[in-house]
């Protein structure tokens, strides 16, 4: 029996099935990897099944926020801007919602990123890795542009054909429909990006008559740019070689974690079937390839594990469609974990571990820096208070013999509303507060307007009457009060300084 | 190994270089072709610099380049947009009445800061740079002032100096009273008991009695009968806890002996109005201002 002969018997089990026979090479396995070759494009074929779906979903929910959120309005009364999501640079505010945030509170970003982090740790630890899989844009842009190939020039074989080919106006025509639309799509992604840093309505307009500013046009042509090529032209290089977290991710996962496997234990030995043929002393694997073929990223499942894999799931939908056919149970390839393998043939029911010290450790975490979080923003106060002591000169002597001490005082007020805010010193008895420009009350104290939503820094001038001074250091609360009852009060602590203090003569 | 075989390293296909060191071959591979486009095209890149741009020293200039881009050109626009945005802030602390600077929380802002700066520039090296001045040179944070702290009288003292050419500078000259031989080394002993006894100091009374007679002849035309100075003359208060020049036996010695008389240049020559007003209002924001006295009695003066 030759080679032909053998390819004629093995299409023809295949067709028994109702089967296409795929001659598809993993192109990326790690038999095939070499430093010194050059990329074979990967032509994935389109499946259907639970997975795709959920991916479909995912990608509609991910593409609609991302697209959408900086259309959202939300109105903050006069003067602020009534985007939903808005970072304002000019203004130095980042806007979420009801949520407001000036530049002193980056902490919060620190804590949404420290969550983000986190998170991502404990579905690795679950699941593998779902991000790269579902939801990083480097798959959902990629699997939008996979779906704009499909539409132009057709599925996986006449893509391949279409390779093949020698150039023609059909081809070049397929070919510049493809390009545009992918150019589309990567321009529609740049300018969504900008709209998230302006008005987005506004700057729409200014992009469209040329009256926007230059920092705009760059940063869409950046994001437009690198969007088509990586989602056009990069693909599964992204991932494979320039995304730190395929590296980071094999320290999350452990034995027990589930992960896209090929049910070697069932599947082998693999081998051709055909229709009518026993199933007996054979593994349930038909070799039809389709998994190979459905896979983004070039390479074969049933090889293991492996760096490439972004666990995407589209293999189990593949092979599942398989299995119907050929009327075995569906779950050949599916989220397993190798421990069950092992259990599996040595009699033993498979069982999966999810709560283990590593995930609670992880949601633990998750858990303690969310409240923090929630905890900081129910108890933000609408104002703020920094002091500065003024540490040149130290101290003043006044005529008198009275010791004054400077001090720069920010008063911050994140109130929508314009308002006197009161400042004392406390703890300091005889200390009377005094400022230049400033509004100065009988007690001792000054009343300083600030505007809405804004900051003022004053300069504030305590004097303290000599005898007072019985150290040549003090410490002193400034204490910054709403002029009108009620309200957040801030207090910062800080020192009074005056000269040395002369030991009693004998 | 014979020249011009070639010898092939199978897992890579490429050329084996001739030479071997202890063994260690080496293979000829090409530059990476994105290295080497990269590599061509900076050296392009270059050659068009050299046209288009400033870029090659002759003996007594520079090759100017095709776009005449110069960076001293840059800089003195940028100056002159920073001086043109000021302008109108600028304008308007002139033309505003002393008294309403600092209420106007913009203008007094706007005078604070380029007040700021031009102390850093020009008053910081006597003042210091947080004004608070030293042995010999007036701390600017108090509230004690030889030639007045009013906002004018602190605009006058800066556009016109003390003790200078200028011939509207501040001027008073305190006599150098053993030097010239007007008192003897005990008087002056008795004067400063005097001093330290109106400053409320340690002191000895008896030979401070006898100081009193000679304060009224010598210093009481300037200092005033009851020590608290004059600012018209620069006469400073002598009942106070601040003293330019120590309050010490020996500094006041030295003092009254030798006189004092520092100077402060003119600035008025040196500085816009508008960076003397300025200057005027971070001084006297620092602490110690004083309110603008009534017209009439300033005309009275």
């Amino acid at each position: 029996m030759n080679d032909a002969t053998l390819k004629t018997d093995i299409a023809a089990a295949h067709a028994s099935h109702g089967v296409e026979a795929v001659a598809v090479e993993a192109v990326n396995a790690a038999h095939r990897r070499s430093m010194f070759k050059a990329r074979e494009k990967i032509h994935p074929k389109r499946v259907s099944g639970k997975f795709r779906l959920i991916k479909w979903i995912v990608m509609a929910l991910t593409l609609t926020v991302y697209y959408g959120t900086p259309w959202i309005r939300w109105d903050r009364g006069p003067g602020a801007p009534d985007q939903a999501v808005l970072v304002d640079f000019t203004r130095e505010r980042f806007y979420f919602f009801f949520i407001e945030l000036w530049p002193q509170e980056i902490y919060y970003i620190t804590g949404l990123l420290v969550l983000a982090a986190v998170a991502l740790f404990l579905f690795t630890a679950v699941a593998g890795r779902v991000w790269c899989g579902y939801a990083c844009p480097q798959t959902v842009w990629t699997d939008l542009f996979l779906v704009v190939e499909r539409a132009v020039e057709g599925n996986r074989n006449e893509r391949i054909k279409l390779d093949r080919a020698p150039m023609s106006f059909g081809k070049f025509r397929k070919r510049a429909v493809k390009h545009v639309i992918w150019l589309l799509i990567a321009l529609a992604t740049g300018g969504a990006w900008v709209f998230y840093w302006h008005d987005a309505p506004t700057l729409a307009k200014q992009l469209l008559d040329f009256s926007a500013p230059v920092s705009a046009y760059v940063f869409v042509g950046i994001l437009t740019a690198f969007t088509y090529l990586f989602g056009g032209h990069a693909r599964e290089q992204v991932c494979t070689y320039m995304c730190p977290w395929p590296r980071i991710q094999a320290a999350m996962m452990d034995e027990e974690t589930a992960l896209v496997t090929y049910r070697r234990d069932r599947g082998e030995p693999r081998g051709p079937h055909k229709k009518g043929d026993p199933w007996q002393g054979r593994g349930d694997c038909v070799d039809c390839r389709q998994c190979v073929a459905a896979c983004p990223m070039g390479i074969d499942i049933r090889d293991g594990l492996q760096l490439e894999c972004i666990q995407c799931a589209l293999c189990i939908d593949a092979c599942d469609d398989i299995m119907t056919k050929v009327g075995r149970a569906r779950g050949l390839i599916g989220y397993d974990t190798d421990l069950n393998i092992a259990r599996r043939q040595k009699g033993e029911p498979s069982q999966f571990k999810f709560v283990r010290a590593r995930t609670v450790a992880y949601a633990v975490i998750l858990a303690v820096v969310g409240s923090v979080m929630l905890y900081a923003l129910a108890t933000r106060t609408d104002l703020d208070l920094n002091v500065i002591r003024d540490r040149n000169p130290t101290y003043v002597a006044l005529s008198d013999g009275n010791i004054r001490n400077a001090y720069t005082v920010k008063l911050l007020n994140k109130a929508r509303l314009g308002r006197s805010i009161v400042v004392s010193a406390e703890g300091l008895p005889g200390a009377v507060l005094s400022g230049v420009g400033l509004i100065e009350t009988e007690d001792g104290r000054v009343r300083v307007p600030v505007d809405g939503d804004n900051l003022r820094s004053v300069r504030v001038f305590v004097t303290l009457p000599r005898k007072a001074m019985t150290a040549e250091s003090l410490p002193l609360t400034f204490r910054a009060a709403p002029a009108l009852e009620g309200g957040d009060v801030a207090e910062v602590e800080s020192v009074f300084l005056g000269p040395k203090l002369l030991e009693p003569k004998p | 190994m014979s020249a011009g075989k070639r010898e092939i390293d199978a897992a890579t296909g490429t050329e084996i270089r001739s030479h071997a060191w202890d063994g260690i071959r080496e293979l000829d591979t090409p530059l990476p072709r994105w290295w080497l486009w990269t590599f061509l095209a900076t050296v392009v890149w270059a050659v068009a610099y050299w046209v288009v741009m400033p870029s090659w020293p002759l003996v007594s200039s520079y090759t100017k380049g095709t776009l005449g881009w110069s960076q001293r050109a840059n800089v003195t626009a940028e100056m002159q947009g920073v001086a043109e945005s000021r302008k109108p802030l600028q304008e308007r602390l002139l033309a505003a009445q002393l008294p309403d600077i600092e209420s106007d929380q913009e203008l007094f802002e706007f005078a604070q800061a380029s007040g700021r700066a031009l102390f850093k520039d020009n008053c910081a090296p006597c003042h210091g740079s947080g004004a608070q001045g030293s042995l010999g040179y007036p701390n600017l944070n108090d509230d004690d002032w030889l030639w007045g702290g009013a906002l004018s009288a602190i605009e006058t003292t800066i556009t016109h100096g003390v003790r200078n050419e200028d011939e509207n500078s501040r001027f008073s000259e305190m006599p150098a009273f053993v030097k010239v031989g007007t008192l003897t080394r005990a008087q002056v002993a008795e004067l400063v008991e005097y001093v330290l006894a109106l400053s409320g100091q340690e002191h000895n009374a008896a030979t401070a009695a006898n100081g009193a007679a000679l304060y009224t002849e010598h210093c009481a035309s300037c200092h005033m009968e009851n020590g608290k100075g004059d600012v018209t003359q620069g006469a400073p208060n002598l009942t106070d806890a601040i003293w330019l020049h120590g309050s010490s036996r020996v500094a006041l010695t030295t003092t009254i002996a030798n006189a004092r008389n520092a100077s402060m240049p003119a600035w008025g020559p040196r500085l816009s109005k508008a960076d003397v007003r300025a200057l005027a209002v971070y001084v006297h924001s620092l602490g110690g201002g004083e309110p603008e006295p009534p017209p009439a009695t300033a005309a009275g003066q």
